[in-house]
């Protein structure tokens, strides 16, 4: 028998064993994650053009360019304007999904399997729907339809910014996808409820909504904390649906354009920018960073309940 | 008289929960009736003002109009993605798998630091690196290539860290027996740990195909050319060009939601319980 051999049979050596298991992962976690941020924050400083070896030195100027510039910080607004829409709307849906599936008598699964099936749908395939066929702008389109029999004009969805109904538009298009995900994980939190605190509840006369407020919620405080964090980095990172329900034949509105909209343009657009790229790439990683955290130790993430 | 005041009150609110999940099914359900609805009309079907439930006629036909359609490379997008979401899905299993085990049960002293860096890469947004990965990826020359989707993708933080509870959790009793038998870390895992632990896995699988199926942003960043193009890619050319074949347009989308519809179906189950025991709700 070889040393090696002899090595790994051995119960001694756990940390070529370690190196085994867990070397190929954080290998490549080093290659495709750590070296091209390392990157990017390198490139950040220089001017880039075309080209992915930096040339000119500028020192602190992409990140001032970026931060004078009011295309980037509007998309910031952006996406601000997008959070305040959809994580209150999704937490809210999917929390009052959960509440009802998990309290249905029969038939159960089957209303957890409808509104959990949109997760396996794609953005690019939901913004077909809803661009084409329920928020077309023209007649044919199944809302206008539905408001046309009470008598009202058809509404160009997604070619008017004032009313700015294109946010109606991405809004619910995220909604439908991602609201059976978060009711899966509300549905899991229900069912770690202890059922005596609902019979302590019922002796001490407590219905409805009482209940609600001050057993199930206190005691969804955990899930709850992880679903709006979830729902909070999920919508920093909105691209699909903005870019495929507002571009059409290569053109891109400059309004709603999101955080990664932006950067995907300025990055790889035309001008291939990647040092201007790399910095915007850079202040968004430290905001989502710091707005994380922030959240974390604000709503208590990480304490230990009991 | 209280019993029978809440018992009537129960009954109400039951009917109403009903009419309410039921109100929301066919609201969830709608988009997909819609996709097939409109994959099988004809043009003047879908553009009628007169919006009808379904169409005069189903036109089969568009199915295999778009096969044939030499601007749009459907087979091929098919092709790829399928690859894609293949290849991705194994190797997440098996690198983040061995990666969850390793650090959930060999001792080494450095064992939390490394857990620790791995963490920290769950605070970095994965779309925020698409610039440097792009930046990275194409200095390999790996632009347009099933390797420069492939690649970068098998190695996620967050499947390592769901193993990595799953295996913490998992009954010491049954590896403790094969240690015995003089087993190995290595034969434990893939004789007693892995076959133990066919829900979790199935959990994650379908996770990460669906993710990689329907990846969009990495895709458009990597593969400009036609011939690595995925199936979400194709359509989102269809999608934003100047001129729409609605009815081939639809019937490209359900083509592309078929496979995972119908793998979700049947996998739905272990997502559900991979879910409840990953403790990400905890």
């Amino acid at each position: 028998m070889s040393t090696i051999q002899a090595r790994l049979r051995g119960r001694y050596d756990r940390n070529l064993w370690f190196a085994i298991f867990v070397g190929p992962f954080v290998l490549g976690l080093i290659v495709f994650v750590y070296v091209p941020i390392l990157w990017s924050i390198w490139l950040s400083f220089f001017n880039a053009h075309n080209t992915v070896t930096p040339t000119e030195f500028v020192g602190l100027g992409n990140y001032l360019d970026m931060l004078k510039d009011s295309a980037f910080r509007s998309s910031l607004l952006t996406f601000v304007v997008f959070a305040l829409f959809i994580v209150p709307t999704t937490f809210v849906a999917s929390l009052g999904l959960a509440l009802l599936v998990n309290r249905a008598r029969f038939a159960k699964t089957f209303f957890r399997s409808v509104f959990f099936l949109p997760t396996a749908c794609s953005y690019v395939v939901a913004s077909l729907i809803w661009k084409l066929s329920i928020f077309s702008g023209v007649r044919f389109g199944l809302m206008n339809t539905v408001l046309g029999w009470f008598g009202i004009d058809p509404i160009p969805w997604l070619s008017v910014t004032q009313p700015p109904w294109y946010w109606l538009v991405i809004v619910t298009a995220r909604m439908w996808l991602q609201a059976g995900f978060y009711m899966i994980l509300f549905l899991a939190g229900l069912q770690r409820i202890s059922p005596s605190l609902y019979e302590a509840a019922a002796i001490d006369g407590a219905t409805g909504w009482k209940v609600l407020r001050f057993l199930t919620l206190p005691q969804l405080r955990a899930t709850s904390t992880a679903v709006l964090l979830l729902l909070l980095i999920n919508a920093f990172q909105a691209f699909d649906e903005f870019y495929n329900l507002l571009s059409s034949s290569g053109q891109y509105p400059p309004y709603a354009r999101p955080p990664l909209v932006y950067l995907y343009y300025a990055a790889l657009g035309q001008g291939q920018d990647f040092g201007h790229g790399s910095a915007g790439a850079v202040i968004l990683t430290l905001l989502i960073a710091l707005v994380a955290l922030g959240q974390g130790r604000f709503l208590g993430l990480g304490r230990r309940e009991d | 008289m209280a019993v029978i005041q809440r018992s009537r009150a129960d009954k109400t609110g039951s009917v109403l929960r009903y009419v309410v999940l039921a109100i929301g099914a066919v609201l969830f359900l709608l988009p997909f009736y819609l996709l097939i609805r409109n994959g099988l009309s004809t043009e003047q079907d879908i553009t009628s003002p007169d919006w009808k439930l379904f169409p005069s006629t189903l036109h089969w036909s568009n199915l295999a109009d778009l096969f044939n359609n030499p601007a749009v490379p459907m087979l091929r997008s098919l092709v790829n993605s399928l690859v894609i979401a293949v290849v991705q899905t194994v190797g997440v299993l098996v690198i983040s798998g061995l990666a969850g085990y390793g650090l959930a049960r060999i001792p080494f002293r450095y064992a939390n630091a490394v857990f620790y860096f791995i963490v920290a890469t769950l605070l970095i947004p994965a779309a925020v690196t698409f610039v440097p990965s792009f930046v990275l990826v194409s200095s390999l020359g790996w632009v347009s290539t099933l390797r420069g989707l492939i690649i970068p993708g098998l190695f996620q933080a967050f499947a390592t860290f769901l193993f990595r509870q799953y295996f913490l959790n998992f009954p010491r009793e049954l590896e403790e027996a094969a240690a015995l038998d003089g087993t190995a870390y290595w034969g434990t895992f893939w004789r007693i740990v892995v076959p133990n632990s066919k829900g979790f896995i199935a959990a994650i699988a379908t996770i990460t195909f669906i993710g990689s199926w329907n990846a969009f942003l990495w895709p458009l960043v990597i593969a400009p050319d036609q011939s690595a193009w995925t199936v979400q890619l194709a359509l989102s050319t269809f999608l934003t060009a100047q001129t729409i074949d609605l009815p081939q347009l639809f019937v490209a989308a359900s083509v592309a939601i078929l496979p995972l519809v119908v793998m979700f179906v049947f996998l739905q189950r272990w997502i559900v319980e991979g879910v409840e025991r990953s403790g990400i709700s905890e």
